[in-house]
């Protein structure tokens, strides 16, 4: 095993056990005692396993996961911002379908194996896009009745 | 039976059979992940059409995933895997319509196979457990924990934490007991964790990063033209290769059964044992229909079985009918011992429509494999688009909230970093799951506990209860003995590489 793979490891099993120990805390803290009975039981569980995980992390002992190389973050990085930018803001403050088409675009535009520079794989990729969107305004605001939030265009 | 064949229902049956077919033939589509997505489609239906629609999908998804595991060598789901193994070779040599036929032909033997297990099983071990306690639906519900946490997971301990965070999660939002707000740190949360944005997000996030990481690139694998074969030929076939069917078809029903070890299991385990008792052992791995027909009809086989645990104890065999049970839940229907007495048409209706969607799923598969095997084409950036558009509206017509949505997507990001480090989402979901069953059934206990005998001996004394708790700890030491067992055979196999190595 590598030194990254094993520095990721550690990192996640950390914050795994920072978690787990500070529910851990909050459960044999806080008031009511009454609601917190059932989370202290799994709780204690939870925080032992987790440092647990830790302590492996940090003798390098942990076989499993192979965690994320660099090639991958930089592969996974723009579609993870459009994914995160679409659900967090985009979807409320422009509306569900305009925040969708603009998202489903420009994921396709980052992702599509076919090439950039013919006019003819863009109207592809503008069918598909138009295609996905109509089918779900079909699906769910005229079959399903959703109300979604609806702020540019419609 | 009847109530299968209204107008609606039956509509709804072929909707969820081909659409299954698709979404199963579609790489990167988990049956899971299939009938997750299709969960908010029913939310308009009553309940018995949502579990026709979600019933007929599951099976459909599991058969489907034969078609990219055949022509691209990309199984569509875990369960086939071993199908990769003859069937693609099988394709190589221009038999890819004779594999896909009779992949779904044994589908249909095993699968017809395992609802006839579900029908006969479920009402007898329903009626066995009226007589459990909250103490003995406690430890049922640990007992789904760990087993899927052991099972589902390539580390025991990482599997049994995954359990733990998914039993944490459930804790979230108020109390029952006092109606105080427990673990409250975004408004989003308040009310709990709805369990059907978190289980599309579980499910369906992770696979769209992962279709991120593989960037622009093509998927390599040879896309295999379908020649026409006759249907005729695939039927003597079948049936001509008794051993495997039968093999396949008994090791898939009886996994099944077995909380948490799943269809990836029943296939391979099928396969290997065809092989041993086959008198054409070499064959196997040369594009041999007897390594399809086991492992179809093994993976096929499970689905029944593995709905057992659900409809009879709540416990959910499989990762997808942990996804069923959400589907359950979603329309007011708590499955267990009382759910043949509360919804018996609503629970005979969704058996006898997996009953009848075994063989539409036959039908339909021999029919339309060309145009599945079109959809096994689709580019990953068009697959990830359309799962997270579909992701962002079903979690958001739950209940019309921006909150799912951000519950979905958090944890679907973050079970895609701890997917990377060896952890699973499916003892992630039966910890949310079933948490909330597992908590009040101890209160519960508890308070009659406190009552009467004490906690000690109200959850440590009676046969039932030990034998719960002995399955808990046998399937967790069953697990850490066959981690250790394969980590020393892998360490073996490194020093002989070395030592070949250095020689």
């Amino acid at each position: 095993m590598t030194s990254l793979p094993r520095s990721q490891h550690i990192i996640a099993s950390g914050l795994i056990a920072a978690v787990g120990v500070s529910i851990a805390y909050i459960s044999y803290t806080q008031e009511p005692a009454e609601a917190y009975v059932f989370p202290r039981l799994i709780s204690a569980v939870f925080a032992v396993l987790a440092i647990w995980t830790f302590v492996k992390a940090i003798l390098g002992r942990t076989k499993v996961g192979n965690g994320i190389s660099g090639d991958a973050m930089l592969k996974m990085a723009p579609g993870l911002v459009v994914t995160l930018a679409y659900v967090f803001w985009a979807a409320k403050a422009l509306g569900f379908y305009t925040a969708t088409t603009v998202a489903f675009f420009l994921l396709l535009s980052l992702y599509d194996p076919a090439p950039h520079t013919q006019l003819k794989t863009w109207a592809k990729r503008i069918a598909i896009t138009a295609g996905f969107v109509l089918v779900m305004y079909g699906l769910f605001a005229q079959l399903l009745n959703v109300f979604t939030p609806r702020e540019i265009l419609f | 039976m009847g109530d299968v064949f209204t107008p609606i229902n039956f509509g709804l049956l072929l909707l969820g059979t081909i659409g299954g077919l698709i979404l199963g033939a579609t790489p990167g589509l988990s049956p899971t992940m299939a009938v997750a997505l299709l969960i908010p489609f029913t939310f308009q239906l009553e309940p018995q059409q949502g579990l026709i629609l979600l019933g007929a999908a599951y099976t459909s998804t599991v058969a489907g995933g034969a078609v990219s595991a055949i022509l691209l060598k990309i199984p569509g789901a875990p369960a086939n895997i071993a199908t990769t193994l003859d069937g693609h070779t099988m394709a190589l040599k221009g038999e890819g319509a004779q594999a896909l036929q009779l992949s779904f032909l044994a589908s249909a033997v095993g699968g017809l196979f395992g609802v006839f297990l579900l029908i006969f099983l479920t009402p007898v071990l329903a009626q066995w457990a009226l007589a459990f306690g909250p103490s003995h639906l406690f430890w049922l519900a640990i007992l789904g924990v760990t087993v899927i946490g052991t099972l589902d997971s390539s580390s025991v301990v990482k599997g049994l934490l995954a359990g733990c965070i998914g039993l944490w999660l459930a804790t979230i939002g108020f109390d029952d007991i006092m109606g105080a707000q427990r673990f409250i740190f975004h408004p989003s949360v308040s009310g709990g964790i709805n369990v059907i944005p978190a289980l599309i997000g579980l499910f369906a996030i992770p696979q769209v990063i992962t279709m991120f990481t593989k960037g622009r690139s093509r998927d390599d694998a040879e896309i295999i033209s379908v020649k026409r074969h006759p249907i005729r030929l695939a039927f003597v076939e079948v049936f001509r290769r008794k051993t495997a069917l039968f093999i396949g078809t008994i090791t898939g029903s009886i996994i099944g059964l077995i909380p948490g070890v799943g269809g990836q299991i029943a296939g391979l385990v099928a396969y290997d044992q065809s092989k041993k008792f086959s008198r054409e052992s070499e064959k196997f791995g040369t594009g041999h229909s007897e390594g399809v027909i086991a492992a179809e009809s093994a993976n096929n086989a499970m689905v029944g079985p593995s709905l057992v645990p659900l409809l009879t104890l709540s416990i959910p065999g499989s990762p997808t009918a942990a996804v069923l049970l959400g589907g359950l839940l979603i329309h007011g229907i708590f499955p267990g011992p009382d759910l043949f007495m509360n919804y018996p048409q609503v629970a005979w209706t969704f058996i006898d429509s997996m009953l009848i969607g075994q063989i539409l799923m036959c039908i339909f598969g021999l029919y339309i494999a060309g145009l599945a095997a079109r959809v096994a084409r689709v580019p990953h950036a068009v697959m990830a688009a359309v799962v997270l558009g579909l992701a962002v509206f079903g979690s958001y017509s739950v209940q019309n909230s921006m909150g799912d949505v951000y519950v979905m997507a958090s944890l679907g990001v973050g079970m895609y970093f701890l997917e990377r480090f060896g952890f699973s989402a499916a003892p992630l979901v039966l910890g949310l799951i079933l948490g909330p069953i597992a908590e009040a059934n101890f209160i519960q206990g508890s308070m009659i506990a406190n009552a009467t005998v004490g906690m000690g001996s109200y959850f440590f004394t009676g046969w039932l209860n030990w034998l719960l708790i002995l399955i808990v700890l046998a399937s967790v030491s069953y697990s850490i003995w066959m981690e250790v067992a394969q980590r020393r055979y892998t360490t073996k196999d490194d020093a002989v590489a070395k030592e070949e190595a250095l020689s």
